[in-house]
Protein backbone atom coordinates (compact mmCIF):
# COMPACT_ATOMS: atom_id res chain seq x y z
CA UNK A 1 0.00 0.00 0.00
CA UNK A 2 1.16 3.30 -0.55
CA UNK A 3 2.41 5.64 2.67
CA UNK A 4 -0.74 7.67 2.00
CA UNK A 5 -3.13 5.61 2.95
CA UNK A 6 -1.22 5.52 7.14
CA UNK A 7 0.10 9.05 7.35
CA UNK A 8 -0.23 12.65 6.02
CA UNK A 9 2.63 14.97 5.55
CA UNK A 10 3.47 18.40 4.94
CA UNK A 11 6.67 19.68 3.22
CA UNK A 12 8.56 23.11 4.89
CA UNK A 13 11.72 24.82 3.75
CA UNK A 14 14.14 26.65 4.58
CA UNK A 15 17.11 27.47 2.10
CA UNK A 16 18.21 24.45 0.04
CA UNK A 17 16.77 22.11 2.51
CA UNK A 18 13.53 20.58 2.80
CA UNK A 19 11.77 18.59 5.16
CA UNK A 20 9.07 16.32 5.35
CA UNK A 21 6.16 15.16 7.88
CA UNK A 22 5.14 12.10 8.32
CA UNK A 23 2.31 11.74 10.88
CA UNK A 24 0.58 8.09 11.50
CA UNK A 25 -3.07 8.50 11.22
CA UNK A 26 -3.44 6.32 14.02
CA UNK A 27 -0.86 5.61 16.82
CA UNK A 28 -0.72 2.04 16.66
CA UNK A 29 0.76 2.36 12.80
CA UNK A 30 3.84 4.01 14.07
CA UNK A 31 6.03 1.25 15.01
CA UNK A 32 4.79 -0.20 11.73
CA UNK A 33 5.99 3.38 9.73
CA UNK A 34 9.46 3.40 11.74
CA UNK A 35 10.03 -0.06 10.27
CA UNK A 36 9.66 1.14 6.84
CA UNK A 37 9.47 4.71 6.20
CA UNK A 38 13.32 4.79 6.73
CA UNK A 39 15.50 7.00 5.99
CA UNK A 40 17.38 5.20 3.27
CA UNK A 41 13.59 4.01 2.06
CA UNK A 42 12.89 7.97 1.73
CA UNK A 43 16.54 8.80 0.24
CA UNK A 44 15.71 6.33 -2.60
CA UNK A 45 12.38 6.54 -3.43
CA UNK A 46 12.80 10.64 -3.52
CA UNK A 47 15.92 9.34 -6.67
CA UNK A 48 17.39 12.13 -8.09
CA UNK A 49 14.31 14.48 -7.10
CA UNK A 50 17.01 15.36 -4.69
CA UNK A 51 20.97 15.43 -4.11
CA UNK A 52 21.55 15.65 -0.32
CA UNK A 53 21.14 13.38 2.51
CA UNK A 54 18.27 12.31 4.38
CA UNK A 55 17.79 12.27 7.78
CA UNK A 56 14.98 10.92 10.21
CA UNK A 57 13.79 12.72 13.06
CA UNK A 58 11.38 10.56 15.53
CA UNK A 59 8.54 11.84 17.47
CA UNK A 60 6.81 8.98 19.12
CA UNK A 61 5.03 11.09 21.64
CA UNK A 62 3.19 12.58 18.31
CA UNK A 63 3.54 9.74 16.23
CA UNK A 64 5.29 11.53 13.62
CA UNK A 65 8.36 11.98 11.99
CA UNK A 66 10.45 14.58 10.61
CA UNK A 67 12.74 13.76 6.83
CA UNK A 68 15.19 16.48 6.59
CA UNK A 69 16.72 16.61 3.20
CA UNK A 70 19.61 18.87 1.69
CA UNK A 71 20.31 19.94 -1.32
CA UNK A 72 16.75 19.32 -2.11
CA UNK A 73 15.25 22.19 -3.60
CA UNK A 74 17.54 23.14 -6.81
CA UNK A 75 19.63 25.67 -4.67
CA UNK A 76 17.37 26.89 -2.84
CA UNK A 77 13.56 28.32 -3.26
CA UNK A 78 15.18 31.80 -4.45
CA UNK A 79 17.27 30.39 -6.98
CA UNK A 80 15.37 27.17 -7.38
CA UNK A 81 14.39 27.03 -11.60
CA UNK A 82 11.82 24.08 -10.74
CA UNK A 83 7.75 25.15 -11.34
CA UNK A 84 7.50 24.31 -7.62
CA UNK A 85 10.65 26.24 -6.03
CA UNK A 86 9.43 25.30 -2.64
CA UNK A 87 9.22 21.99 -2.76
CA UNK A 88 5.38 22.18 -1.59
CA UNK A 89 4.55 18.99 -3.60
CA UNK A 90 7.34 17.11 -2.37
CA UNK A 91 4.78 15.85 0.56
CA UNK A 92 2.32 14.32 -2.04
CA UNK A 93 6.17 12.28 -3.40
CA UNK A 94 7.10 10.66 -0.40
CA UNK A 95 3.11 9.61 0.44
CA UNK A 96 3.15 7.73 -2.80
CA UNK A 97 6.32 5.22 -0.95
CA UNK A 98 4.58 1.41 -0.90
CA UNK A 99 5.08 -0.30 2.18
CA UNK A 100 3.46 -3.54 3.55
CA UNK A 101 0.41 -3.72 4.98
CA UNK A 102 0.51 -3.39 8.70
CA UNK A 103 0.51 -7.02 10.40
CA UNK A 104 -2.51 -6.01 12.42
CA UNK A 105 -4.51 -6.62 9.70
CA UNK A 106 -6.35 -3.71 9.88
CA UNK A 107 -8.10 -2.22 6.86
CA UNK A 108 -6.63 1.33 6.14
CA UNK A 109 -7.74 4.20 8.63
CA UNK A 110 -8.33 7.25 7.39
CA UNK B 1 -0.81 43.29 37.08
CA UNK B 2 -0.24 40.24 35.47
CA UNK B 3 -3.13 38.31 33.90
CA UNK B 4 -3.75 34.67 34.37
CA UNK B 5 -4.13 33.99 30.49
CA UNK B 6 -4.56 35.82 27.11
CA UNK B 7 -6.02 35.22 23.77
CA UNK B 8 -3.17 35.71 20.31
CA UNK B 9 -5.06 35.57 16.82
CA UNK B 10 -3.33 35.15 13.84
CA UNK B 11 -4.42 37.83 10.81
CA UNK B 12 -2.04 36.85 8.25
CA UNK B 13 0.38 33.86 7.45
CA UNK B 14 2.20 35.35 4.74
CA UNK B 15 2.28 38.94 2.76
CA UNK B 16 -0.59 38.36 0.78
CA UNK B 17 -2.88 36.61 2.81
CA UNK B 18 -6.82 36.65 2.99
CA UNK B 19 -7.82 40.16 4.96
CA UNK B 20 -11.52 39.42 5.49
CA UNK B 21 -10.29 36.41 8.88
CA UNK B 22 -8.20 39.06 10.44
CA UNK B 23 -11.29 41.16 11.06
CA UNK B 24 -13.39 38.61 11.94
CA UNK B 25 -11.04 37.52 15.01
CA UNK B 26 -10.83 41.37 16.28
CA UNK B 27 -14.46 41.56 15.92
CA UNK B 28 -15.35 37.91 17.12
CA UNK B 29 -12.54 36.24 18.65
CA UNK B 30 -12.31 37.67 21.63
CA UNK B 31 -8.73 38.22 21.56
CA UNK B 32 -5.81 40.47 23.35
CA UNK B 33 -3.21 40.53 20.20
CA UNK B 34 -3.69 40.47 16.56
CA UNK B 35 -0.29 39.32 15.13
CA UNK B 36 0.18 39.84 11.13
CA UNK B 37 3.34 37.36 10.08
CA UNK B 38 4.01 38.87 6.66
CA UNK B 39 7.44 38.48 5.75
CA UNK B 40 9.14 35.63 3.86
CA UNK B 41 12.94 35.01 4.06
CA UNK B 42 13.62 37.24 0.54
CA UNK B 43 10.99 39.70 1.15
CA UNK B 44 12.81 42.03 2.96
CA UNK B 45 15.76 41.89 0.56
CA UNK B 46 13.28 42.99 -2.56
CA UNK B 47 12.04 45.48 -0.13
CA UNK B 48 15.16 46.79 0.76
CA UNK B 49 15.52 47.32 -3.06
CA UNK B 50 12.18 49.52 -3.06
CA UNK B 51 13.18 51.56 -0.16
CA UNK B 52 16.62 52.19 -1.97
CA UNK B 53 14.08 53.50 -5.18
CA UNK B 54 12.10 55.40 -3.20
CA UNK B 55 12.75 56.20 0.60
CA UNK B 56 8.97 56.19 1.58
CA UNK B 57 9.06 52.76 0.39
CA UNK B 58 10.09 49.43 2.08
CA UNK B 59 7.50 48.14 3.71
CA UNK B 60 4.73 45.61 2.96
CA UNK B 61 2.27 46.35 0.21
CA UNK B 62 -0.66 45.62 1.82
CA UNK B 63 -0.11 47.16 5.33
CA UNK B 64 -2.56 50.46 3.74
CA UNK B 65 -5.34 47.66 3.52
CA UNK B 66 -5.06 45.47 6.84
CA UNK B 67 -4.84 48.74 8.46
CA UNK B 68 -7.56 50.07 7.24
CA UNK B 69 -9.59 46.98 7.72
CA UNK B 70 -8.33 46.09 11.26
CA UNK B 71 -7.37 49.15 13.06
CA UNK B 72 -10.51 50.72 14.12
CA UNK B 73 -12.06 47.48 15.66
CA UNK B 74 -8.82 46.65 17.22
CA UNK B 75 -8.85 50.30 18.95
CA UNK B 76 -12.07 50.04 19.68
CA UNK B 77 -12.03 46.84 21.44
CA UNK B 78 -8.41 47.78 22.96
CA UNK B 79 -6.40 44.99 20.90
CA UNK B 80 -3.22 45.24 20.44
CA UNK B 81 -1.56 44.74 17.08
CA UNK B 82 1.91 43.19 16.85
CA UNK B 83 3.36 42.49 13.24
CA UNK B 84 6.38 42.42 10.95
CA UNK B 85 5.06 44.36 7.83
CA UNK B 86 7.47 47.36 8.44
CA UNK B 87 9.69 44.77 6.36
CA UNK B 88 12.61 47.43 5.14
CA UNK B 89 11.42 50.34 6.41
CA UNK B 90 9.51 49.92 9.69
CA UNK B 91 9.63 53.76 10.34
CA UNK B 92 7.97 54.52 7.04
CA UNK B 93 4.81 51.83 7.97
CA UNK B 94 4.39 53.57 11.18
CA UNK B 95 4.24 56.55 9.45
CA UNK B 96 1.46 55.09 7.16
CA UNK B 97 -0.44 53.63 9.91
CA UNK B 98 -0.90 56.46 11.48
CA UNK B 99 -2.22 58.52 8.54
CA UNK B 100 -4.71 55.56 8.40
CA UNK B 101 -5.69 56.44 11.98
CA UNK B 102 -6.27 59.72 11.33
CA UNK B 103 -8.22 58.72 8.07
CA UNK B 104 -10.31 56.94 9.65
CA UNK B 105 -10.75 59.42 12.59
CA UNK B 106 -9.27 57.18 15.59
CA UNK B 107 -8.41 59.90 18.35
CA UNK B 108 -4.83 59.17 20.26
CA UNK B 109 -3.32 56.02 18.37
CA UNK B 110 0.16 55.16 19.12
CA UNK B 111 2.21 53.02 16.95
CA UNK B 112 6.11 51.85 18.00
CA UNK B 113 8.62 50.86 15.06
CA UNK B 114 11.48 48.17 15.79
CA UNK B 115 14.28 49.25 14.22
CA UNK B 116 17.80 48.01 14.19
CA UNK B 117 17.57 44.53 12.38
CA UNK B 118 19.53 46.48 9.50
CA UNK B 119 22.72 44.83 9.62
CA UNK B 120 24.56 45.49 6.25
CA UNK B 121 27.35 47.77 7.01
CA UNK B 122 28.67 45.31 9.83
CA UNK B 123 28.31 42.22 7.74
CA UNK B 124 30.23 43.83 4.57
CA UNK B 125 33.28 45.34 7.29
CA UNK B 126 33.20 41.48 8.72
CA UNK B 127 35.12 38.01 7.67
CA UNK B 128 31.68 36.85 7.76
CA UNK B 129 30.83 32.78 5.70
CA UNK B 130 27.63 32.11 4.66
CA UNK B 131 26.39 28.89 6.61
CA UNK B 132 25.03 27.46 3.25
CA UNK B 133 28.24 27.31 1.08
CA UNK B 134 30.91 28.62 3.04
CA UNK B 135 31.61 31.56 0.82
CA UNK B 136 33.09 34.53 1.96
CA UNK B 137 30.36 37.33 2.39
CA UNK B 138 32.94 39.78 0.64
CA UNK B 139 33.35 37.84 -2.70
CA UNK B 140 29.81 38.97 -3.39
CA UNK B 141 29.92 42.46 -2.01
CA UNK B 142 28.67 44.20 -5.08
CA UNK B 143 25.85 42.03 -5.51
CA UNK B 144 24.53 42.50 -1.95
CA UNK B 145 21.44 44.44 -1.16
CA UNK B 146 20.59 43.85 2.40
CA UNK B 147 21.75 42.18 5.49
CA UNK B 148 18.80 41.72 8.45
CA UNK B 149 19.29 39.91 11.47
CA UNK B 150 16.24 38.11 13.07
CA UNK B 151 15.80 40.15 16.28
CA UNK B 152 14.20 38.54 19.11
CA UNK B 153 11.73 39.32 22.01
CA UNK B 154 13.37 42.36 23.89
CA UNK B 155 12.76 45.59 21.40
CA UNK B 156 9.07 44.34 21.11
CA UNK B 157 8.48 43.37 24.15
CA UNK B 158 9.89 47.31 24.74
CA UNK B 159 7.76 48.61 22.33
CA UNK B 160 4.28 46.88 24.11
CA UNK B 161 5.75 48.74 27.22
CA UNK B 162 4.89 51.75 25.62
CA UNK B 163 1.61 51.08 25.80
CA UNK B 164 1.69 51.21 21.82
CA UNK B 165 -1.67 50.13 19.86
CA UNK B 166 0.44 48.81 17.12
CA UNK B 167 4.51 47.65 17.21
CA UNK B 168 5.82 47.10 13.69
CA UNK B 169 8.87 45.39 13.05
CA UNK B 170 11.14 44.82 10.01
CA UNK B 171 13.51 41.34 10.18
CA UNK B 172 12.09 39.29 13.74
CA UNK B 173 11.98 35.54 14.46
CA UNK B 174 8.44 34.15 13.44
CA UNK B 175 7.40 32.83 16.71
CA UNK B 176 9.06 36.07 18.56
CA UNK B 177 6.26 37.78 17.61
CA UNK B 178 3.62 35.96 19.38
CA UNK B 179 6.42 35.09 21.96
CA UNK B 180 6.88 38.90 22.73
CA UNK B 181 3.29 39.33 23.80
CA UNK B 182 3.71 36.11 26.49
CA UNK B 183 6.66 37.38 28.33
CA UNK B 184 4.90 41.02 28.30
CA UNK B 185 1.71 40.19 29.33
CA UNK B 186 2.80 37.34 32.06
CA UNK B 187 6.35 38.48 33.23
CA UNK B 188 8.44 35.65 31.60
CA UNK B 189 11.88 35.77 32.93
CA UNK B 190 14.10 35.75 29.98
CA UNK B 191 15.81 32.42 31.49
CA UNK B 192 13.06 30.16 32.04
CA UNK B 193 13.93 28.23 28.98
CA UNK B 194 10.70 25.79 29.86
CA UNK B 195 8.44 29.15 29.23
CA UNK B 196 10.05 30.54 25.97
CA UNK B 197 10.63 27.32 24.75
CA UNK B 198 6.78 26.51 25.15
CA UNK B 199 6.15 30.19 23.96
CA UNK B 200 7.91 29.56 21.14
CA UNK B 201 5.48 26.43 20.55
CA UNK B 202 2.73 28.65 20.72
CA UNK B 203 4.61 31.16 18.20
CA UNK B 204 5.71 28.64 15.96
CA UNK B 205 2.16 26.92 15.77
CA UNK B 206 0.22 30.13 15.35
CA UNK B 207 2.52 32.11 12.61
CA UNK B 208 1.22 30.60 9.22
CA UNK B 209 -2.65 31.14 10.27
CA UNK B 210 -4.80 29.69 8.21
CA UNK B 211 -2.01 26.10 8.02
CA UNK B 212 -2.98 25.43 11.61
CA UNK B 213 -6.90 25.77 11.58
CA UNK B 214 -6.58 23.43 8.20
CA UNK B 215 -5.64 25.49 5.26
CA UNK B 216 -2.98 23.60 3.48
CA UNK B 217 -4.47 20.50 4.79
CA UNK B 218 -7.50 18.97 2.93
CA UNK B 219 -6.81 15.99 1.06
CA UNK B 220 -10.47 14.83 -0.57
CA UNK B 221 -10.91 11.11 0.47
CA UNK B 222 -8.34 11.14 3.04
CA UNK B 223 -8.59 14.62 5.21
CA UNK B 224 -11.59 16.34 5.07
CA UNK B 225 -11.87 20.15 5.91
CA UNK B 226 -15.24 21.89 5.43
CA UNK B 227 -15.73 25.90 4.37
CA UNK B 228 -12.13 26.39 2.79
CA UNK B 229 -13.27 29.43 1.04
CA UNK B 230 -14.40 31.23 4.35
CA UNK B 231 -11.46 29.94 6.36
CA UNK B 232 -11.07 31.07 10.02
CA UNK B 233 -7.71 32.07 11.88
CA UNK B 234 -6.47 30.76 14.32
CA UNK B 235 -6.81 31.92 18.39
CA UNK B 236 -4.41 30.49 20.59
CA UNK B 237 -5.27 31.06 24.28
CA UNK B 238 -2.15 30.91 26.46
CA UNK B 239 -2.07 30.03 30.22
CA UNK B 240 0.69 31.81 32.69
CA UNK B 241 2.95 28.66 32.27
CA UNK B 242 2.60 28.32 28.61
CA UNK B 243 0.27 26.18 27.83
CA UNK B 244 -2.10 26.30 24.88
CA UNK B 245 -5.20 25.82 23.21
CA UNK B 246 -5.79 26.10 19.88
CA UNK B 247 -9.10 27.12 18.59
CA UNK B 248 -10.98 29.95 16.29
CA UNK B 249 -14.21 31.63 16.02
CA UNK B 250 -17.35 29.38 16.44
CA UNK B 251 -18.97 29.39 12.94
CA UNK B 252 -16.03 30.19 10.98
CA UNK B 253 -14.61 27.24 8.07
CA UNK B 254 -11.80 24.84 7.90
CA UNK B 255 -11.23 22.91 11.38
CA UNK B 256 -8.78 22.45 14.38
CA UNK B 257 -7.43 19.01 15.08
CA UNK B 258 -4.71 16.69 16.38
CA UNK B 259 -3.67 16.39 12.83
CA UNK B 260 -4.02 19.95 11.92
CA UNK B 261 -1.53 21.14 14.63
CA UNK B 262 0.62 17.88 14.29
CA UNK B 263 1.12 19.15 10.72
CA UNK B 264 1.61 22.70 11.48
CA UNK B 265 4.49 21.81 14.72
CA UNK B 266 6.56 19.88 12.11
CA UNK B 267 6.33 22.64 9.28
CA UNK B 268 9.55 24.16 8.49
CA UNK B 269 11.69 22.69 11.21
CA UNK B 270 14.18 20.88 11.23
CA UNK B 271 15.50 18.72 14.52
CA UNK B 272 12.40 19.11 16.67
CA UNK B 273 14.22 18.96 19.82
CA UNK B 274 17.00 22.32 18.86
CA UNK B 275 14.39 25.03 16.97
CA UNK B 276 17.05 27.34 17.49
CA UNK B 277 15.21 31.43 18.47
CA UNK B 278 17.29 34.35 19.12
CA UNK B 279 16.28 33.96 22.99
CA UNK B 280 16.01 30.14 22.96
CA UNK B 281 16.73 26.76 21.63
CA UNK B 282 13.26 25.37 21.35
CA UNK B 283 12.91 21.67 21.81
CA UNK B 284 9.41 20.45 20.60
CA UNK B 285 10.27 16.88 20.94
CA UNK B 286 8.25 16.15 23.53
CA UNK B 287 5.37 17.90 23.14
CA UNK B 288 1.69 16.33 23.84
CA UNK B 289 -1.31 17.35 21.44
CA UNK B 290 -4.66 16.45 22.69
CA UNK B 291 -8.35 17.09 21.07
CA UNK B 292 -10.40 18.93 24.04
CA UNK B 293 -13.66 19.97 22.53
CA UNK B 294 -14.72 20.54 18.88
CA UNK B 295 -11.65 22.53 17.33
CA UNK B 296 -10.10 22.58 20.37
CA UNK B 297 -6.23 21.26 21.18
CA UNK B 298 -4.65 21.19 24.00
CA UNK B 299 -0.54 21.97 23.09
CA UNK B 300 1.51 21.64 25.98
CA UNK B 301 5.21 20.29 26.81
CA UNK B 302 7.44 22.57 25.11
CA UNK B 303 10.53 23.25 26.23
CA UNK B 304 13.75 24.62 26.03
CA UNK B 305 17.34 25.55 26.65
CA UNK B 306 19.95 28.59 26.51
CA UNK B 307 20.04 30.72 23.31
CA UNK B 308 23.11 30.32 21.48
CA UNK B 309 24.46 33.64 21.46
CA UNK B 310 24.42 34.11 17.70
CA UNK B 311 22.08 36.10 15.70
CA UNK B 312 20.66 34.34 12.12
CA UNK B 313 21.27 36.97 9.08
CA UNK B 314 19.86 36.75 5.88
CA UNK B 315 21.84 38.42 3.40
CA UNK B 316 20.20 39.12 0.06
CA UNK B 317 22.18 39.69 -2.73
CA UNK B 318 21.41 39.89 -7.02
CA UNK B 319 22.24 35.78 -8.01
CA UNK B 320 21.26 35.97 -11.48
CA UNK B 321 18.78 36.04 -14.24
CA UNK B 322 16.31 33.56 -15.06
CA UNK B 323 14.48 33.53 -18.44
CA UNK B 324 11.34 31.37 -18.84
CA UNK B 325 8.75 30.89 -22.01
CA UNK B 326 5.90 28.63 -21.64
CA UNK B 327 3.41 26.90 -24.63
CA UNK B 328 0.49 24.48 -24.98
CA UNK B 329 -0.26 21.36 -27.39
CA UNK B 330 -3.56 19.60 -27.46
CA UNK B 331 -5.28 16.60 -28.30
CA UNK B 332 -3.87 13.38 -29.64
CA UNK B 333 -0.13 13.36 -29.89
CA UNK B 334 0.09 16.09 -27.89
CA UNK B 335 2.90 14.77 -25.86
CA UNK B 336 4.81 14.06 -28.41
CA UNK B 337 4.97 17.52 -29.88
CA UNK B 338 5.67 18.91 -26.40
CA UNK B 339 8.98 16.76 -26.83
CA UNK B 340 9.72 18.01 -30.34
CA UNK B 341 8.84 21.08 -29.09
CA UNK B 342 11.02 21.01 -26.20
CA UNK B 343 13.89 19.69 -28.78
CA UNK B 344 13.89 22.40 -30.94
CA UNK B 345 14.04 24.66 -28.40
CA UNK B 346 17.15 23.10 -26.30
CA UNK B 347 18.60 22.58 -30.61
CA UNK B 348 17.37 27.11 -31.04
CA UNK B 349 19.13 27.99 -27.42
CA UNK B 350 22.68 26.26 -28.37
CA UNK B 351 22.57 26.89 -32.32
CA UNK B 352 21.92 30.58 -30.86
CA UNK B 353 24.43 30.74 -28.65
CA UNK B 354 22.26 31.57 -25.26
CA UNK B 355 24.47 31.64 -22.15
CA UNK B 356 23.06 29.68 -19.51
CA UNK B 357 24.48 28.28 -16.29
CA UNK B 358 21.72 26.15 -15.88
CA UNK B 359 18.66 25.11 -17.53
CA UNK B 360 15.05 22.98 -16.89
CA UNK B 361 12.94 21.28 -20.15
CA UNK B 362 9.74 20.75 -18.39
CA UNK B 363 6.29 19.09 -19.55
CA UNK B 364 3.54 20.42 -17.49
CA UNK B 365 0.94 18.02 -16.45
CA UNK B 366 3.86 14.86 -17.80
CA UNK B 367 7.10 15.29 -15.74
CA UNK B 368 7.76 19.05 -14.49
CA UNK B 369 7.12 18.81 -10.53
CA UNK B 370 8.98 15.37 -10.11
CA UNK B 371 10.46 14.39 -13.44
CA UNK B 372 9.59 11.01 -15.19
CA UNK B 373 8.14 8.94 -12.76
CA UNK B 374 6.35 5.36 -13.09
CA UNK B 375 3.05 6.39 -14.88
CA UNK B 376 2.29 2.58 -15.67
CA UNK B 377 -1.27 2.25 -17.37
CA UNK B 378 -2.06 5.90 -17.13
CA UNK B 379 -3.57 7.59 -20.44
CA UNK B 380 -1.42 10.26 -21.96
CA UNK B 381 -2.71 13.33 -20.72
CA UNK B 382 -5.24 14.87 -23.44
CA UNK B 383 -3.10 18.46 -23.29
CA UNK B 384 0.56 19.48 -21.97
CA UNK B 385 2.27 22.35 -21.25
CA UNK B 386 5.87 22.85 -22.45
CA UNK B 387 7.74 24.76 -19.99
CA UNK B 388 11.38 25.47 -20.23
CA UNK B 389 13.64 27.66 -17.45
CA UNK B 390 16.97 29.17 -17.67
CA UNK B 391 19.69 30.99 -15.33
CA UNK B 392 22.13 33.36 -16.87
CA UNK B 393 24.18 36.44 -15.87
CA UNK B 394 22.05 39.33 -17.43
CA UNK B 395 18.84 40.18 -18.11
CA UNK B 396 18.86 40.32 -21.91
CA UNK B 397 20.43 37.23 -21.87
CA UNK B 398 17.77 35.51 -19.89
CA UNK B 399 14.96 36.90 -22.06
CA UNK B 400 16.55 35.48 -25.58
CA UNK B 401 15.14 31.73 -23.52
CA UNK B 402 11.87 32.55 -23.28
CA UNK B 403 12.07 34.22 -27.32
CA UNK B 404 12.97 30.15 -28.25
CA UNK B 405 9.81 29.34 -26.81
CA UNK B 406 7.35 32.12 -28.38
CA UNK B 407 9.40 31.32 -31.85
CA UNK B 408 7.54 28.07 -31.76
CA UNK B 409 4.63 29.75 -32.88
CA UNK B 410 5.74 29.79 -36.47
CA UNK B 411 8.70 27.35 -36.40
CA UNK B 412 7.42 24.79 -34.28
CA UNK B 413 5.13 21.35 -34.00
CA UNK B 414 1.57 22.08 -35.25
CA UNK B 415 -0.99 23.72 -32.95
CA UNK B 416 0.64 25.22 -29.92
CA UNK B 417 -0.99 28.12 -28.32
CA UNK B 418 -0.82 29.90 -25.21
CA UNK B 419 2.98 31.35 -25.03
CA UNK B 420 4.00 33.01 -21.88
CA UNK B 421 7.63 34.32 -21.29
CA UNK B 422 9.38 36.26 -18.73
CA UNK B 423 12.51 36.96 -17.37
CA UNK B 424 13.20 38.90 -14.03
CA UNK B 425 16.51 39.29 -11.47
CA UNK B 426 17.07 36.75 -8.92
CA UNK B 427 17.56 38.31 -5.54
CA UNK B 428 19.11 35.07 -3.71
CA UNK B 429 19.05 34.83 0.35
CA UNK B 430 22.24 32.84 2.33
CA UNK B 431 22.38 34.00 6.04
CA UNK B 432 25.46 34.38 8.03
CA UNK B 433 25.67 34.10 12.23
CA UNK B 434 26.00 37.65 14.19
CA UNK B 435 26.79 37.77 17.56
CA UNK B 436 24.10 38.99 19.31
CA UNK B 437 26.02 41.69 21.06
CA UNK B 438 26.86 43.58 17.05
CA UNK B 439 22.86 43.98 17.05
CA UNK B 440 21.04 46.94 18.92
CA UNK B 441 17.55 47.11 18.29
CA UNK B 442 15.62 50.23 19.03
CA UNK B 443 12.13 51.46 19.54
CA UNK B 444 10.98 55.02 17.44
CA UNK B 445 7.22 56.25 18.61
CA UNK B 446 5.06 57.43 15.97
CA UNK B 447 1.79 59.57 17.30
CA UNK B 448 -1.45 59.68 15.69
CA UNK B 449 -3.50 62.10 16.90
CA UNK B 450 -7.52 62.96 14.90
Amino acid sequence: MKLRELAHSRAGDKGDTSNLSLIAYHDRHYEHLRRHATAAAVRAHLGDLVRGDVVRHELPTLGAFNFVITHALGGGVTRSLAIDAHGKSLSSALLELEIPDPDDGAAPMR
Amino acid sequence: MTRSAIRLGAGAGYSGDRIEPAVELVERGDIEYLVFECLAERTIALAQQARRRDPEAGFDPLLDSRMRAVLGAAVARGVRIVTNMGAANPVAAAERTATVARELGLGKVRLAAVCGDDVLAHVLEGDYRFEETGTAVRDLAGRIVSANAYLGVGPICDALGTQAHVVITGRAADPALFLAPLVHEFGWAMDDWAALGQGTVVGHLLECAGQITGGYFADPGVKHVPGLARLGFPIGEVEANGDLVVTKVAGSGGCVSAATCKEQLLYEIHDPAKYFQPDVVADFSKVRIEEIGPDRVRVVGGTGAAPTGMLKVSVGYVDSYVGEGQISYAGTGAVARGRLALEVVRERLRITGVRMSESRFDLIGVDALHGARDRRGAAEPYEVRLRVSGRADSMHEAARIGNEVETLYTNGPAGGGGVSKHAREVVAVQSVLVPAGAVTPSVRIVEARS
